[in-house]
């Protein structure tokens, strides 16, 4: 069943005959195993001891690194972690999540539309901009964009924390190769009817566009509540704390500053699970280009 | 049935259809700008008025007061480039460590995510059971938060942490890693006794380029340099991983078939018919890894601040320092420019060599990409600064 299943049906036949001679494949499987589970385990134990520790006392954190359970079982990192301002670094992480990644994909959708479908005068060179702005390595605008805040006035304020990461490029492109991709016959008939551009686009356009935006919606999301470098020169007023910049306060930096293990570690674990939830639920738009081909064999 | 008028040469090469899209031409050039002007406004306010206004306070000797953009700002012209490349001095010291630290990462991150994520996906396009459960694991670091990582990374390699107990299980007695500055070549060339690390050849101490002697540009990575080696390899094998799998889908089916039964074995169908149709990735991949590890700053940022002895020292970090801790802005800005300078010339090699080869393989890397965009997260991270 299963050969047939990931053979072409055409020539399955043919790879069959010289299997079976090969004892070498057997072997080479073999290996194959090992190597995924080598793997399987320098990824996964991080995570592991992660949640473990997360439930240990300090010392037992510092004293027993490598034990898998936790003596005694306690959740008392999580107590000391509400203590601190993690409920406003969370509240702060998720509007600006939420705000930048609606913004992004609606903005980039309308421009990616545009340069996919619009016929307007410089089309070629905007696009030609977007190409050499995703070029741009995001590390060398970090002193750059403190320029720009400042000079609008804007540094230290909610504005800055969440605008300048709604300017994306990348996206863009994502959204115009998806719109060259769909046939044009549709957004045709519905301007014969009458209907006006941005019409079009809501309510013909945006409809069809459905697994490049859960994509991009996705991409953006992570990344923004994942971004770093951007809220550290953006803004020092502590009740602008994101999570990320919250919790690396944590730690001051330097290791060995005290052996809080059990509360950082926890403070990491919370702070992954909505990217960890997204991930698990739309996996398929993540690996969902290794996945096309996987129809051909 | 023409409301605006249309120019000549539109009417000339009209088709009977024409008329009608002439008015529609002239609706869309207004709705084209429209729909793009929002983004457009935001990247040049955020990206490209930044960059000009970074690139004249490079040229100033601006400390953070005030406005930069005054007459009562001093203009010094290439001085702060001076300062940081030719000049002897602590300045040109500094960022020549930062950029022998960045080297020796990209030189060391670079091949090993690249080989890893290959050897992956190699195995993982066989027919393995519980695909799916691998891919993940391996791909779920990627979209995880650097900080999270970080945070556990540092408990892993803290001196009495777990990485130090497993090996201490094999008899091995591990180092304090992220605080421990000697050089992994120092230490390897001292085990196989070509020199003594605490007391070194005055032939390599005495002189080298840029300020810094031979004997240091030939440290090779410390040990705290090498612990964010192994982090960032661990971290993004598995988004490289996914990209080669993708290409790996589009090895015609049928070439692998004919070179069985023409009696090759693995290694040389590998060779022949495999490698050469994943050599644009493998260009794409070596691309997105030099541009994404020059830029090194989180993990700096994090867990080691450049210590210890300057070893974690990276330009992205000491640009941010230079201007956020020091108040040197006007240098702080060159350090950047610099920087970009590193990068546009690394990505420009890497495109000159695929400009090469034939326009089928190029075609094939732009599908590729366009591919390894929606497959992953990474190339986003890039242009969002990560």
């Amino acid at each position: 069943m299963t050969t047939t299943l990931e053979t072409p049906v055409d020539d399955a036949p043919a790879p069959e005959a010289p299997r079976r001679r090969l004892p070498g494949r057997q072997v080479g499987r073999f290996l194959a195993y090992v190597v995924l589970v080598f793997f399987s385990v320098v990824y996964l134990y991080p995570f592991l001891i992660q949640v473990v520790t997360s439930f240990k006392t300090n010392g037992d954190a510092t004293n027993n690194p490598l034990a898998l359970l936790p003596d005694p079982l306690t959740a008392a990192a999580f107590g000391r972690l509400f203590d601190t301002d993690f409920g406003l670094w969370a509240f702060n992480s998720v509007w600006v999540s939420v705000l930048v990644t609606g913004l992004r994909v609606f903005l980039d959708s309308l421009a990616g539309y545009a340069l996919a479908r619009l016929h307007f005068r410089g089309r070629s060179a905007v696009f030609s901009a977007v190409l050499a702005v995703m070029a741009v390595p995001g590390v060398v605008l970090l002193i750059p964009k403190f320029l720009v805040l400042n000079q609008l006035g804007i540094y230290d304020t909610p504005v800055a924390l969440f605008l300048p990461l709604v300017a994306d490029a990348a996206g863009i492109f994502i959204m115009k190769q998806f719109f060259e991709s769909v046939p044009a016959s549709i957004e045709e008939a519905a301007r014969i009817d009458g209907a006006g551009t941005f019409r079009v686009f809501w309510s013909v356009v945006l409809p069809m566009a459905r697994p490049a935006l859960i994509t991009l919606t996705i991409l953006s999301f992570q990344a923004s509540w994942n971004e770093l470098p951007h809220f550290i020169v953006a803004s020092q007023d502590r009740d602008l704390y994101t999570l990320t910049k919250g919790v690396a306060t944590l730690t001051t930096g330097q290791l060995g500053s005290g052996n809080q293990f059990p509360l950082t570690l926890g403070a990491a674990l919370l702070m992954t699970i909505p990217v960890a939830v997204v991930f698990f639920v739309f996996q398929r738009y993540f690996v969902g280009g290794a996945n096309e081909g996987a129809v051909k064999g | 049935m023409t409301a605006a008028p249309a120019p000549a040469g539109a009417l000339a090469t009209a088709s009977p259809r024409g008329s009608g899209r002439s008015s529609s031409r002239a609706g869309q050039g207004r709705a084209g700008w429209s729909f793009a002007a929002p983004q457009l406004v935001l990247i040049g306010l955020f990206v490209l008025i930044p960059i000009l206004m970074a690139f004249w306070v490079s040229l100033t000797d601006w400390r953070g007061r005030g406005s930069p953009f005054t007459g009562q700002v001093g203009f010094v012209g290439f001085d702060n480039y001076a300062a940081i490349l030719t000049e002897p001095g602590l300045a040109r010291q500094d960022f020549m460590t930062a950029l022998r630290n960045n080297a020796w990462y990209v030189l060391l991150v670079v091949p090993l995510q690249t080989a890893i994520a290959l050897g992956l996906a190699l195995v993982l396009n066989s027919k393995i059971r519980a695909k799916g459960f691998f891919r993940t694991a391996f791909y779920f670091p990627t979209v995880t938060s650097s900080v999270a990582i970080s945070l556990v990374f540092i408990f892993l390699f803290t001196g009495g942490g777990a990485v130090n107990g497993l090996l201490g299980l094999v008899g091995i007695d591990g180092p304090n890693w992220f605080s421990d500055s000697r050089g992994l070549l120092h230490l390897i060339g001292d085990g196989l006794g070509f020199w003594d690390a605490d007391s070194p050849p005055a032939a390599l101490t005495d002189g080298g380029p840029l300020g810094l002697s031979w004997w240091d540009w030939l440290s090779g990575p410390s040990i705290a340099l090498a612990a964010l080696i192994l982090l960032v390899v661990w971290t993004s094998a598995g988004g490289y991983m996914l990209m080669f799998l993708a290409a790996l889908q589009d090895v015609p089916n049928d070439v692998r078939e004919a070179a069985v039964m023409d009696g090759a074995n693995s290694w040389q169908r590998f060779r022949a018919v495999t490698l050469p149709a994943l050599r644009p990735t493998l260009f794409l991949v070596i691309t997105l890894g030099l541009i994404g590890t020059w830029q090194v700053f989180d993990q700096v940022y994090l867990i080691s601040q450049g210590n210890p002895a300057k070893t974690t020292l990276t330009p992205a970090f000491l640009s941010y320092t230079s201007a956020f801790v020091s108040g040197q802005w006007g240098r702080a800005a060159a350090m950047s420019f610099v920087l970009f300078a590193i990068i546009i010339v690394l990505t420009s090699v890497q495109r000159f060599l695929m400009r090469d080869k034939d326009a089928a393989a190029e075609k094939k890397a732009l599908k590729a990409t366009q591919r390894a965009r929606a497959a992953s997260s990474k190339t986003t991270f890039f242009q969002a600064g990560r």
